[in-house]
């Protein structure tokens, strides 16, 4: 193997029934770099890193590490991380009712015993030598989430690892958190470790990686390096076409709209999570709250569909007061409202496709007006029609689509309940650029047809596309609101960091 | 949150906030003690000889042993109720094979039949923990199902054994009765009875035993690799096996230990009873989940110790005696008390545990700590 080269796959291919998920793949992997994964949403990113992993078995090609002679078979993940390959997931992997120490070498240490004092010492000593700000001694439940990962990141490391992949270890992240995150990975990279960077945010590509292989339905497309793969060039790379319409949609409609009647207007409303804040959403609106992560903005949302416990305010819907204190008052009133985490508030992974889509529909019926099956089917089908949701039918359970399929499910749970105002909180999280472009373009074309709605997005640019005003909260207070010119990055950053600009317009 | 995030100078020295087992345990001694205290002034009596203490280790010993293997399976998220069923089986076997009704036992001494008696309890509990433990692990069936029918299983094959409950008697083994009910004298800790005259505290072998198998099994679980292997199966399965731990295994092995307890507490248990009969230890996989949840061992998983499981026996015990102390003689009024006390037990758990999670202050009076 060449030198400066830790890791190389040729001709890799893998089948499952009816997917051809790998075909003839290659990546090379050299030491001291990051290079980034990309692809869509079933452009089989995560088959190659699985493959890699040994979490499944490839069909036929070559996989060499550094160091040792010849092709390896990976058997599994523990055999992976005894070759030097590391893998950090977009879930955190780690024990929460363990400590930091434990978790980062329970399964490795092969001894009978245990011994805390040298464990904790260890541990302390590469917590500090990587500058991650956890205590040995620590509950792991007890950090935040970019601690965790941190922490997952220093047993990676640890098991002497030359390979290091990193699977959307940002999705969850906060600008701040995801900067120390960097930080750690550059830190990474100057010691030699290879870095496989796996994620849908194209601007913390850029920030980070030195080079680029990007996957499109299963194939090769190829290998950049990242100076000379400016990011327009990227994107459509990964889409397989020019993508014209990504950056303007038109949302001139909703700008309008946002003078009209209200839809929507809350005084005063605080829940046991957010304090008092006052809101109003037009018809044909769409409007957003921006904000860091834990700003607050998610909990203003989730008070203004009662998902947690009303504690004041008054609430008008189309000019009439209205109580609101369960989802279930707020669903009567014609709210919508996709939860942030879909794998907690969200999905019911059991469930099958079409049960997940009718779920809130039935519940909006009440339980004894039961809906035949004909009909559960004949939505069902609409719906995946309509939204495009790629699933074998609409009878397999919602946990075997993809992420942004499952997204589409919900969205479609929601539309079916024909809202009057819908709630989008990160709908488009870990979601590929194409079907976020697409949820975006339905948003705005709810909106046209006079669906008030509301959307949360942690980037940025993604929210100015879509939104016509921006309601900026910081430290859980509303602290501006910006609109036609104003909505521009600089400004959305400036407010987020402390200019009090109330209501500049 | 914050204060981890930004506390990048924080030093190992600095000491860690109480973990929620540990406070769960500390709450279970406190009542313990409130609850023994409380018996001593309010009904005084048996409750002032350490005697008193040595009679609940000695009648519940076999209890302490089920509710560490209780606790061991649920930490690792699992439950197993056969082990009452397990422990009256046992005895009944044992009991039946020190009468010589099994097979003849002539010419070996009493010794060598205690002996091989013993190695018959571990046997039936070692059968019993490896084949739940591989169904449950490797076949990847709900532990309660299992062990229900491990239960049903114990429990009719008592009587497939003998139909008549069997005692062992003076009259026919005095030898054996020697050896197991041979108490242990503690002098210092006797007390004077009604003439005057010092008695010495008895305590029984089985407690011994209990006790010994709890300091084992508390070290196992704090530094032993499968006893962090059950905190991390239990605390999440999916990430423990992605930390490159054998969950099959770790789970088979819980269960097995699970099995080979009820098989020494059956021993246990019959060592204190001499009896063998198909009602014996009823219920006892209850007492012995209750133990364990009282002192502090989640249902959910992750999260337990024995030490823990040993208050918690002890608070059960207690409340029995304080019921019968009270005047309540009828046995209903133990179990009603028993069940209210358990739910007003986890109802303060939980509560504990909710105004921690949620950073919510305790009211000024009630604060012993400034956050």
């Amino acid at each position: 193997m060449d030198d400066g080269i830790v890791l190389t796959m040729r001709g890799i291919y893998k089948t499952f029934p009816g997917v051809k998920a790998l075909q003839n793949v290659d990546f090379t992997l050299r030491k001291g770099e990051i290079h980034a994964l990309m692809g869509e949403n079933g452009a089989g990113k995560s088959t190659l890193i699985k493959v890699l992993t040994g979490v499944y078995e490839k069909d036929a090609g070559e996989i060499c590490v550094d160091g040792i002679d010849g092709a390896v078979t990976i058997r599994s993940p523990q055999d992976a991380q005894e070759k030097g390959i590391s893998t950090v997931y977009q879930e955190i992997t780690l024990c929460p009712n363990l400590t930091v120490a434990e978790n980062m070498y329970i399964g490795r240490d092969k001894s009978a015993t245990v011994h805390w004092k040298k464990r904790e010492q260890d541990a302390d000593k590469l917590l500090k030598s990587l500058g991650i700000p956890a205590r040995p001694k620590q509950q792991l439940g007890s950090c935040s989430l970019a601690v965790q990962q941190m922490v997952a990141i220093a047993r990676a490391v640890d098991a002497d690892c030359k390979v290091l992949i990193l699977d959307e270890p940002t999705s969850s992240l906060d600008d701040h958190e995801v900067e120390m995150l960097f930080s750690l990975m550059r830190d990474l990279k100057s010691r030699g470790v290879g870095i496989i960077f796996v994620t849908h945010f194209l601007e913390q590509v850029y920030a980070v990686s030195d080079r680029i292989t990007v996957l499109r339905n299963g194939e090769l497309v190829g290998e950049f390096e990242v100076q000379n793969l400016p990011q327009v060039e990227l994107v459509s790379k990964m889409m397989g076409k020019d993508l014209e319409g990504l950056s303007d949609l038109d949302k001139e409609g909703s700008a309008n709209a946002s003078e009209g009647e209200a839809f929507y207007e809350a005084k005063g409303l605080s829940s046991s999570e957010a304090r008092p804040f006052d809101f109003r959403i037009a018809k044909g609106e769409v409007n957003g709250f921006t904000g860091l992560l834990g700003s607050g903005r998610s909990e203003s949302v989730r008070a203004i569909f009662a998902a947690d416990r009303i504690t004041g305010g008054k609430i008008l819907v189309e000019g009439k007061e209205k109580s609101i204190t369960k989802p279930i008052h707020a669903m009567k009133a014609g709210i919508g409202y996709l939860p942030e985490d879909r794998k907690r508030d969200g999905i019911i992974a059991d469930l099958s496709v079409r049960e997940n889509i009718i779920l809130a529909l039935q519940v909006m019926k009440g339980f004894f007006h039961p809906m035949s099956r004909k009909e559960m089917e004949k939505f069902a089908d609409e719906y995946i029609k309509t939204l495009e949701i790629k699933a074998a039918s609409q009878d397999v359970p919602i946990k075997s689509l993809s992420g942004g399929n499952q997204q589409k499910v919900i969205l479609a749970r929601w539309l079916l309940t024909h809202p009057d105002y819908l709630i989008l909180d990160e709908p488009t999280r870990g979601i590929d650029v194409g079907t976020k472009t697409e949820i975006q373009r339905l948003v705005l074309k709810l909106a046209e047809e006079g669906m008030s709605v509301t959307f949360i997005s942690s980037e940025i640019e993604e929210m100015l596309r879509t939104c016509s005003r921006l309601i900026v909260m910081r430290d859980r207070k509303i602290v501006g609101e910006l609109k036609g010119h104003e909505l521009t990055q600089t400004n959305v950053m400036y407010t987020i960091a402390g200019g009090e600009k109330e209501n500049a317009g | 949150m914050t204060a981890v995030t930004s506390g990048k100078a924080a030093g190992t020295m600095r000491r860690e906030k109480i973990s929620n087992a540990n406070l769960l345990m500390f709450i279970s001694i406190c009542i313990f003690v409130i609850m023994y205290l409380a018996g001593i002034i309010i009904w005084g009596g048996g409750f002032r000889k350490p005697q008193q203490v040595f009679d609940i280790l000695n009648n519940y010993a076999y209890l302490i042993i089920i509710g560490c293997a209780l606790t061991i399976v649920m930490i690792t998220g699992g439950i197993d109720i056969s082990v009452a069923g397990i422990v009256a089986l046992v005895s009944m076997v044992c009991v039946m094979f020190l009468k010589g009704k099994l097979w003849p036992v002539e010419g070996m001494s009493d010794g060598l039949r205690i002996l091989l008696a013993a190695c018959i309890a571990i046997g039936i509990g070692l059968l019993f923990g490896a084949v739940q433990g591989a169904l449950v692990a490797y076949l990847d069936i709900q532990p309660f199902i299992i062990t229900l029918a491990g239960m049903f299983f114990a429990r009719g094959m008592i009587t497939i054994v003998s139909v008549e409950p069997m005692q062992l008697t003076v009259q026919d083994e005095p030898g054996i009765l020697d050896i197991i009910q041979h108490r242990i004298e503690i002098g210092f800790l006797g007390s004077l009875n009604k003439k005057g005259v010092m008695i010495p505290a008895r305590m029984e072998i089985g407690v011994v035993i209990a006790l010994v198998l709890l300091v084992a099994i508390a070290f196992m679980l704090r530094r032993s690799r499968i006893g962090r292997n059950f905190y991390a199966v239990g605390g999440n399965r999916q990430s423990a096996l992605m930390l490159g731990i054998d969950v099959k295994k770790t789970r088979f092995i819980a269960h097995l230990i699970s099995g080979l307890l009820a098989g020494i507490a059956g021993f246990v248990f019959m060592m204190h009873n001499v009896s063998g009969n198909a009602t014996n230890a009823t219920a006892g996989e209850m007492d012995a989940i209750a133990s364990s949840i009282i002192g502090g061992t989640l249902l959910s998983g992750g999260v337990g110790n024995v030490i823990g499981t040993f208050f918690g026996v002890m608070i059960l015990a207690t409340i029995k005696l304080i019921v019968t102390a009270s005047g309540l003689t009828k046995p209903w009024w133990q179990t009603i008390t028993s069940g209210a006390m358990l739910a007003l037990f986890i109802l303060l758990q939980s509560v504990v545990l909710s105004r921690r999670g949620k950073k919510m202050t305790l009211p000024s009076w009630l604060k012993f700590k400034k956050e």
